[in-house]
């Protein structure tokens, strides 16, 4: 193709710390142009985008627009160069009006309404306050406030994840029309079936840098795939396990049966069970329901519908407190959700059963100090910072929270990414300490962002996408390559003819 | 019509609750009349500038506990420089103090947005330097006041062939009337005033939407820093003379800013809400005064009164969404 590139990223670079988000990566997106963003979970995507549009600013690289080195300090700045994002939160302010929100922006009303009809929300009232707003509709009216300005290159970031079917196919509908019509899309999805109907060619990103620039044609998904996963998927699986043998015959019965739990939008029907003994394996793209899942099973929000039920006992949640009660402790992805940083490993760990609402009066200090003793113990966590758990390591601080259930005698855990940001020694323990606790008739359900873990760890691995269960593996046949085309909703066993390329035609979603 | 209630309908509330404790008033004390309403808008005059100080920058979502000795600082210079000097020296000091007022302000926010520093830690450090300074330009009371700026706030408006209505006017209500509305109601319209509420909502979302936030954040402050040297010169002007130490201004304007319908949080309410407020508190002070009750107890009604109207309010709302 001879036409010049709109935007024409290389060599960008960014570094927070010590930590790499951005190696060199490179984008370019010629006009008329839809092109997908793809990468897995932490490959980049985000920083890139933030870059694009000003968020933030990168440590190298060059950007043109148009053939023009432009420096784009703020959203305003891309704003201006014609760069408009609509992010995977919605950027209206939430105590304004709509009317006042596009004044806020410069955005012309009439335009705007022509959109938000377009997109098929017929009935707004552009004085009603953004915060009274369904998020679905938000999305659209961030999109439609987008579109109205007309801008030259439109960012769009996981634009259909939370829209309802009708919304997501108007929206695919106008996003299509603005490439032929001269201007250019970036579009960032996890939905190969959208990127498949809708793109002209994608840009793959792996640890923060660019791998690959493909053009969208029949069977390239596995070829993105691969991309993706880069050397991983040559590995040979040497950690892979054999499934214990976890429940016993005679126990049947389940610790804890979901069955068709929704929570909003985001979790839509999931269903399963898991056993006494077993660890069960969690594997989903960055908001596919997971984290409404493990916060309703928590006790922190309440399910929209469904069933949650612990030894065969329906249960109800409306607290923390309640679910551990039932048993269920819940380590956060996020440390500090869960400990309380300034004060001692001692106090940390025993918060849960001396905290316990029914113990009133003084806290037996003895039998405190021994079970926070043994706990301490067993994990190994190194004491020599104990009296403020924030000088502790992100390693000792993740043992400190399992710790806690452990002293707590909890019989199901739940794990959400225990494993991110720490080193590699702390992970082989805390991977130990799981394996342990299942031994010991506990059962754990396991989330993790990083796919080789699941073959160390799990007995079984449940696939979510879009807020559905697509998938559950027995360990044996989870390997990486099998997982991430799984969490892509890509069907297993899938060949390059029967695609989902291949049957696009007959997709919902992606009908013109 | 449920839009213009939900928006407006905590100032109608406020507004009729201050038509009732007039009422009140008039049955405790039936000889309560225009002149005591006179004397009730001086007092509350400085109070006023003091919440529309505050309410600018709890609406851009931050807090500024330095209005109180941004008062006693701008009322102290006012009162010093005037004192011995010619009536038309004033033109001059009017001026000098309000650009005062708007660029300490302005370094308020410089700090804040410079620094990082939480705003309340910054503005308390701040309420110590003011206040260390006004003590420094004026050790005790003392100083003057041009006597035309005297009278500006002393009378009525006289409105020909309408006395019974003119007497209910005080010049101070005019007064404080137009200089709210001279910097409101433009930054009401402007994108700027958007931008305030807009940073006070969500600040992230205003980034995103090209929003300055920084530039916003001290422009609130400065304009902070305005009303508060209107209500220092105010102060100077209803007493005659200068006070270094501050009254209860800023534990009172938060009171009012609450009490009016502004969230806390920043990016809801308006000004006219926490204006009226300040009345309504005034009046209850006024009120319970009449009634001979015991100067400490009146502190613990005013403090109840308080806590049961925003839990009446928050009720409402509550309601309102189901």
């Amino acid at each position: 193709m001879t036409t010049n590139p709109l935007l024409d990223a290389t060599g960008v670079v960014k570094t927070y710390g010590a930590v790499v988000a951005l190696r060199n990566a490179s984008l370019s997106v010629l006009p008329g142009e839809v092109h997908a963003l793809m990468g897995a979970n932490g490959a980049g995507k985000s920083t890139l985008v933030k870059i694009l549009t000003g968020a933030i600013r990168a440590d190298a690289g060059h950007i043109l627009i148009r053939g023009e080195a432009r420096d784009v300090r703020s959203p305003a700045d891309a704003r201006r160069a014609g760069l408009l994002p609509v992010y995977q939160e919605p950027s209206l302010i939430p105590d304004l009006d709509v009317a006042s929100n596009l004044r806020l922006t410069g955005t012309p009303v009439e335009p705007f309404r022509a959109w938000v009809r377009e997109l098929g929300i017929p009935d707004l009232d552009i004085r009603d306050i953004a915060r009274d707003i369904p998020l679905a509709v938000l999305r659209v009216l961030d999109l439609a406030r987008a579109l109205a300005v007309e801008p030259d290159v439109l960012l769009l970031d996981e634009m259909t994840a939370a829209l309802p079917a009708n919304l997501a196919e108007k929206v695919l509908e106008v996003v299509r029309r603005q490439g032929d019509s001269g201007r250019s899309v970036i579009f960032i999805s996890h939905r190969f079936v959208e990127i498949s109907a809708l793109c002209d060619r994608a840009t793959v990103l792996r640890d923060g840098e660019t791998v690959g620039v493909v053009d969208i044609e029949p069977g390239v998904e596995e070829r993105i795939v691969e991309m993706m996963l880069g050397a991983r998927i040559e590995k040979t699986r040497v950690t892979s396990r054999q499934a214990s043998q976890a429940a016993s015959p005679g126990d049947s019965r389940p610790r804890l049966g979901v069955a068709n739990l929704r929570v909003g939008t985001k979790l839509n029907d999931v269903s399963f069970d898991l056993a006494n003994g077993e660890v069960a394996g969690v594997v989903a793209l960055e908001g596919q329901g997971q984290d409404e899942l493990f916060a309703a099973l928590a006790g922190s929000i309440r399910p929209s519908g469904g069933t949650i039920e612990v030894d065969g006992q329906p249960v109800r949640f409306a607290h923390p407190a309640d679910a551990i009660r039932a048993g269920i402790a819940y380590v956060p992805g996020d440390r500090t959700e869960a400990l309380t940083m300034q004060r001692s490993v001692r106090e940390n760990i025993a918060l849960p059963f001396s905290a316990a609402l029914r113990n009133w009066g003084p806290i037996n200090m003895r039998q405190e100090g021994s079970r926070v003793v043994s706990a301490i113990e067993r994990l190994q966590i190194d004491t020599r910072a104990q009296r403020e758990v924030q000088r502790l390591s992100g390693g000792n601080q993740q043992k400190v929270t399992i710790a806690r259930w452990i002293a707590a005698e909890a019989q199901t855990v739940l794990c959400f990414d225990p494993t991110r940001g720490i080193d590699v020694g702390t992970k082989q323990e805390i991977y130990k300490l799981l394996r342990e606790l299942a031994d010991q008739g506990k059962s754990v359900l396991f989330y993790t962002s990083e796919l080789e873990e699941v073959q160390r760890v799990c007995d079984r691995v449940i696939v979510i996408f879009g807020g559905r269960v697509v998938d559950v593996f027995p360990v044996e046949l989870a390997d990486e390559p099998a997982l991430m085309r799984a969490a892509y909703g890509l069907p297993r066993g899938a060949k390059e003819d029967v695609g989902i390329l291949a049957d696009i035609h007959s997709s919902p979603v992606a009908k013109p | 019509m449920t839009r213009l209630v939900r928006r407006q309908g905590w100032v109608a509330g406020l507004l009729v609750l201050f038509v009732v404790l007039l009422v009140i008033t008039r049955l405790i004390q039936p000889g309560y009349g225009s002149g005591d309403f006179g004397s009730l808008v001086r007092a509350v005059l400085p109070y006023a500038f003091a919440v529309a100080a505050q309410t600018i920058v709890v609406i851009a979502g931050g807090i500024d506990l330095s209005v109180g000795a941004m008062m006693a600082l701008t009322s102290v210079t006012a009162a010093s420089m005037m004192d011995g000097a010619s009536e038309e020296y004033a033109l001059f000091v009017v001026p000098f103090v309000l650009a005062m007022g708007l660029v300490l302000g302005a370094v308020n926010g410089m700090l804040i947005v410079v620094t990082r520093v939480p705003d309340i830690v910054v503005t308390l450090a701040t309420l110590f330097v003011l206040q260390g300074a006004a003590l420094l330009v004026l050790g005790a009371p003392g100083g003057a006041v041009a006597e035309w700026l005297r009278a500006t706030i002393i009378g009525t408006v006289p409105i020909p062939g309408l006395p019974g209505i003119s007497a209910w006017i005080p010049k101070a209500l005019v007064l404080l009337v137009v200089c709210l509305c001279i910097i409101w109601i433009p930054l009401k319209r402007s994108k700027l005033g958007l931008s305030i509420y807009a940073i006070g909502s969500s600040e992230l979302a205003a980034f995103r939407s090209g929003v300055p936030v920084a530039r916003t954040k001290i422009i609130a402050y400065a304009l902070s820093g305005l009303f508060g040297a209107m209500g220092g010169l105010a102060l100077t002007m209803s007493t005659g003379i200068g006070a270094p130490i501050p009254g209860p201004y800023l534990l009172a304007s938060v009171a009012a800013v609450v009490l009016g319908g502004v969230a806390l949080g920043g990016g809801k309410g308006g000004l006219l809400g926490p204006i009226v407020a300040v009345f309504v508190l005034r009046l209850v002070r006024t009120d319970l005064t009449l009634l001979a009750i015991d100067p400490n107890v009146t502190a613990i009604i005013e403090g109840a009164i308080m806590v049961a109207v925003v839990m009446f309010g928050a009720f409402i709302t509550m309601r309102g969404r189901q």
